[in-house]
């Protein structure tokens, strides 16, 4: 017998009261990098309630799902920029010969988010990109919205636009 | 099995909700939806090891006694002190142990300790609103707090949510995350708040209301109301059928 899954409702604006904010723990000697970004709404406006769950592999190509290493949770200011620190993840082996590019999975909610979003932060010039199954299965005009934009050394930018022309890639997962 | 023979195996994925159980991004009635709903359909992907596996909280990771909101100031919070309790399960009734809850909610006068909440009624200097456990291994979980009050919000004209709780859930996967919301049993509230009714289907959004519970109200002390919550269970292999 399948049970149905409970329903999901939004976080709405008060989330931080439960949710705190956690900084993404890496493995030891790790290179630090900085993704920072915006989350935008439908007008272009900042949204000041999200909140950006990231979970990620080391630097091997391996979740750490025993524990909480790989995993932050990030809140949106009053104008909804966001910034975290973490470690540039590895390669994943996947099924067969396939190899998973360098991804950070990220989780959106938001107030006015009725379900969460899934999406993608992938890393520019990676090689791997090309071959990667997932950014494969996204239309070309769009994959630009998964891969997050050098901005210096160790630092990259990455926007979410939650509606639009130039909305963000999310997946159903 | 060979590690290379089960690399040769597809990752088994998630299910997908049955149709109705789940609310759309766009939900007009509720206004905040409007301008944050995705408007291009989502890209459905073959599971990968990114969603099938996530963080592992432990009880080490929760300090003792945030379980308890009626306990995390000098005195007792004004209102009526509940328990609330339950088992996580996924959707084929197993048990899903050791996973991180979180909860948030109003005050007994439909408050939050939140800087950005202005509706005009009492902090409660006793009450922060915020709790957090690991569940047990067989799934199982019990707050202590107050009953949140309603409060009115800016979705419409004299809109007013009713009382509920906010829960956040883990689960094994980043697929089984969860973020929903616990409401009360009777609540007249209910009929016309947007958020409840955004799922279509009537069972499923029933499933969101409490109910109360004589086996777990602690007598002379607090009633008791029971909120299961069933995750996303996992698809079977074709080993598996």
């Amino acid at each position: 017998m399948r049970l149905a899954a409970t329903p999901s409702q939004t976080v709405g604006p008060f989330f931080s009261i439960g949710m705190h904010t956690v900084d993404v723990a890496i493995e030891p000697g790790g290179e630090r990098l900085t993704i920072q970004g915006q989350v935008l709404d439908g007008d272009g406006n900042g949204v000041n309630d999200a909140v950006i769950e990231t979970w990620q592999a080391d630097s091997a190509g391996h979740y750490a799902d025993r524990s909480s290493r790989g995993w932050g949770r990030a809140v949106t200011d009053s104008s909804g920029r966001f910034r975290f620190s973490t470690a540039k993840p590895g390669r994943l082996a996947g099924v067969g010969d396939v190899v998973h590019a360098p991804h950070l999975a990220v989780t959106i909610f938001a107030r006015g988010l009725l379900r969460h979003l899934v999406t993608r932060i992938y890393f520019p010039d990676e090689p791997s990109n090309a071959s990667d199954h997932t950014l494969g299965s996204v239309p070309d005009e769009r994959r630009g919205t998964l891969i997050a934009r050098a901005a210096g050394l160790n630092r990259f930018e990455w926007n979410v636009i939650l509606q639009g022309k130039d909305e963000t890639v999310f997946f159903e997962c | 099995m060979d590690r290379q023979l089960r690399t040769m195996v597809p990752i088994s994925g998630y299910r997908r909700p049955l149709p109705g159980t789940q609310p759309d991004y766009l939900h007009p009635s509720y206004v905040s939806s409007r301008k944050r709903a995705p408007s291009k359909s989502l890209i459905a992907i073959p599971a990968t090891p990114s969603e099938v596996t996530g963080p592992r909280f432990t009880p080490q990771d929760v300090a003792a006694g945030e379980s308890d909101l009626t306990r995390q100031h000098g005195g007792a919070p004004l209102g009526e002190r509940i328990i609330v309790s339950g088992r996580v399960v996924d959707e084929e009734d197993r048990p899903v142990g050791g996973t991180l809850i979180e909860i948030w909610q109003a005050n007994a006068a439909g408050r939050y300790a939140h800087e950005s909440d202005q509706h005009d009624a009492p902090l409660d200097p006793n009450f922060s609103g915020g709790g957090r456990l690991i569940t047990d291994g067989d799934g199982r979980y019990t707050f202590t707090t107050i009953k949140p009050g309603a409060y009115p919000w800016g979705n419409h004209d004299n809109a007013w949510r009713p009382a509920h709780i906010h829960f956040s859930i883990f689960g094994p996967a980043l697929a089984t995350r969860l973020v929903t919301q616990m409401y009360f049993p009777g609540d007249p509230l209910l009929a016309a708040d947007p958020i409840w009714n955004s799922i279509a289907d009537e069972n499923a959004r029933n499933r969101l209301v409490s109910a109360l519970d004589w086996e777990t109200t602690s007598p002379g002390y607090a009633l008791g109301y029971r909120f299961n919550i069933v995750l996303r269970g996992r698809e079977r292999t074709p080993m598996e059928e």
